[in-house]
């Protein structure tokens, strides 16, 4: 299966897609209407992207500092080289504490690292906490996007979810009476939950401390009431010092949402009174991603989203079809560093328009990305024949000026006579939704010799 | 080889040539008045209320709120949080007033320290949020304001800039989604 298969099916509800495609670009417009705000907004982002180069270059420096630091501060740093080894730390400080519970704020890391499922096969129950993440955890499902989870649901599915398994009256889809639902639900599991997991937005290598962006305040209602409270983070999330989190909070929400900030902005630097602070900072191949010169960039994102509500390509094939990764344009330059073979199809899954580059508040050169990926996709040997077969006979025949004449005149020739079924098959995927264009009487090489000496 | 060192000479080996740190915008110049109208704004899209001192007592009562914590001299509390040790004790209260010390004039943004809050848990925890701050306390931007604040002054710190929402299901916007179902503000 890859990402056309996926977005095939995606497209097959017309409905459905062409609302998601709406709800996304609404989310779009309301960041453009934001930034409008900000006169300096370009000058904002190119200092969003060029403290994030000055961090790929001192990133190891950066990160010893922060753990000194943190340590200084009563705070518990542990590193992972990868998944495995990050979900057994946070699972050996669970266990130490024999908590058999816990509550759990958006993190893409631990998703990335399957760490739900590893500690729920450890008999811990994982309570995610953010609306939209709980809603997708009671489906069972992957999010579709990593600022809105379930984006892809309509209200009257999540009514019959919760009518399962809250109790919520049969056929009600109301929102307000949803999230009130939802909000009694999750002040049970906040006050019977021993320890607290959060993702990280940024690290401040100065101080030591962690900050972590909500607008549901789920984040602070988990970690202020458990005693044990966990921050996992990717070791790209660091950043050299406090005044630098005044460029990225004015980043942050304006490309997520058309915020001017997130609700809560919340900075965690010691543990509370008779409580635990621990923070794991994780590798998992970002080292590997760091040592590529043309797709290193990728980590200075700063998970926006912005690139997913923009791209055409993602608004019209639904975040599963990028395959349980993070999805949209930024995933699909970094899901094939990951496995080449496996997820190297998603760098076709743009039009190369170049607008999730636009709009990426840190710079980072998207497109030029996906178009590398694709050259690397082809080098190693990971182009499906439908698409191998084709190019290299496209690349025959326009090595050869006279072949390519007369292939061109044969293709006007075919085309015309040719009986629509011939035409219209499953090996002509553009045809399957489209008309093809009229075909021309003549090259444009014909018609320009019959024309070059009627100067008018 | 622990895996601090394996993942930091993974990073030596990996790391571009070193790139310098730009510098940050300076502050403005200082301009109260339209700071305050643009802070009132913001936070009013931010489906957040203003108040006055006067106006504290009556918007508590009237919120017919059972359970009261006030760290401010406007406004009498029936809980004193310092007499509480354990958070989850927090669980039934109904308003909470408490000071802020700085706020930000460009996003509506308020900073409340653990030592403003008393608890951490208090500004999010709490049914109806009031927060009281000083004119004299606005800055224009979050550069302003991350120079004029200390971060690990104190263990915890947080900038608030509306009631808890959430527009999870289908874009709707909802306010209250686990922490304030509102957030007044007191200019003083």
């Amino acid at each position: 299966m890859t990402h056309a298969h996926r977005a095939a099916a995606f497209l097959q509800n017309e409905d459905r897609a062409n609302w998601h495609d709406q709800s996304l670009w609404h989310v779009r417009s309301k960041r453009d209407g934001s930034i409008a705000g900000i006169p300096e907004w370009e000058s904002l982002r190119q200092l969003g992207s060029d403290i994030k180069d000055n961090v790929l270059s001192n990133l190891d420096t950066y990160l010893e500092a922060f753990e000194e630091k943190a340590t200084a501060n009563g705070v518990t740093v542990h590193w992972a080289t990868d998944a495995e080894e990050h979900n057994r730390i946070v699972h050996g400080i669970l266990h130490r504490h024999a908590v058999d519970r816990i509550v759990k704020s958006k993190s893409m890391l631990t998703e990335e690292c399957h760490l739900n499922e590893y500690l729920e096969a450890r008999g811990i129950e994982v309570v995610d906490t953010d609306l939209g993440e709980r809603i997708i955890q009671l489906r069972s499902e992957p999010p579709s996007h990593i600022v809105m989870p379930a984006i892809h649901l309509k209200k009257e599915e999540i009514g019959q979810l919760f009518h399962e398994h809250l109790g919520t009256e049969a056929g009600a889809s109301d929102p307000q009476y949803l999230t009130e639902a939802a909000r009694q639900h999750l002040r049970e599991k906040f006050l019977a939950a021993r320890a607290a997991i959060t993702g990280v937005n940024f690290a401040v290598a100065e101080t030591g401390g962690v900050v972590v962006c909500t607008n549901e305040g789920n984040a602070d209602m988990g970690v202020h009431l458990a005693p044990v409270q966990i921050h996992c983070m990717g070791i790209e999330k660091i950043i050299p010092r406090a005044e630098h989190l005044g460029v990225f909070t004015r980043l942050l929400a304006r490309s997520a949402t058309g915020q001017p900030v997130t609700i809560y902005t919340s900075h965690h630097h010691r543990p509370k009174p008779g409580g635990e602070m621990h923070v794991v900072i994780v590798d998992n191949g970002r080292t590997t991603q760091l040592a590529r010169e043309d797709f290193r960039n990728s980590l200075k994102c700063i998970r926006c989203g912005a690139c997913m509500n923009t791209c055409p390509i993602y608004r019209r094939s639904g975040g599963h079809s990028y395959d349980h990764t993070i999805p949209g344009p930024i995933g699909s330059i970094l899901s094939p560093g990951i496995d080449l073979k496996k997820h190297g199809d998603l760098a076709f899954a743009s039009t190369l328009c170049g607008s999730c580059s636009d709009v990426c508040p840190v710079r980072i050169d998207i497109h030029d990305q996906l178009y590398k990926w694709r050259q690397i996709v082809s080098k190693e040997g990971h182009l499906p024949a439908t698409k191998r077969l084709p190019l290299a006979g496209a690349g025959t025949v326009l090595q050869h000026s006279g072949l390519y004449n007369f292939m061109g005149q044969a293709a006007r020739v075919a085309l015309r006579m040719a009986p629509r079924a011939l035409v219209y098959n499953r090996l002509n995927a553009w045809g399957a939704s489209r008309e093809l264009p009229e075909v021309p009487a003549e090259s444009f090489k014909q018609w320009y010799n019959r024309n070059k000496n009627d100067k008018a | 080889m622990s895996s601090k060192a394996s993942i930091l000479e993974r990073i030596r080996a990996a790391k571009p040539a070193d790139r310098p740190l730009p510098s940050l915008p300076s502050d403005p110049p200082a301009a109260l008045a339209e700071w305050e109208e643009a802070f009132r704004t913001v936070l009013a899209a931010s489906k957040t209320t203003f108040i006055t001192r006067e106006e504290i007592p009556g918007y508590v009562a009237a919120s017919g709120a059972k359970t009261i914590v006030s760290t401010r001299p406007e406004c009498d509390g029936n809980l004193d949080p310092r007499t509480v040790a354990d958070p989850l004790q927090l669980a039934g209260v109904d308003v909470a007033v408490l000071s802020a010390r700085l706020g930000v004039a460009e996003n509506g943004a308020l900073w409340v320290s653990e030592e403003e809050a008393v608890h951490r848990v208090m500004p999010f925890i709490t049914q109806h949020l009031v927060l009281v701050l000083e004119r004299e306390q606005l800055v224009g931007t979050m550069h302003q304001a991350y120079r004029r604040i200390d971060i690990a002054a104190t263990g915890f710190g947080v900038f608030i800039a509306g009631p808890s929402k959430t527009a999870d299901i289908e874009q709707s916007l909802v306010i209250g989604a686990h922490g304030p179902r509102s957030l007044a503000v007191c200019l003083c």
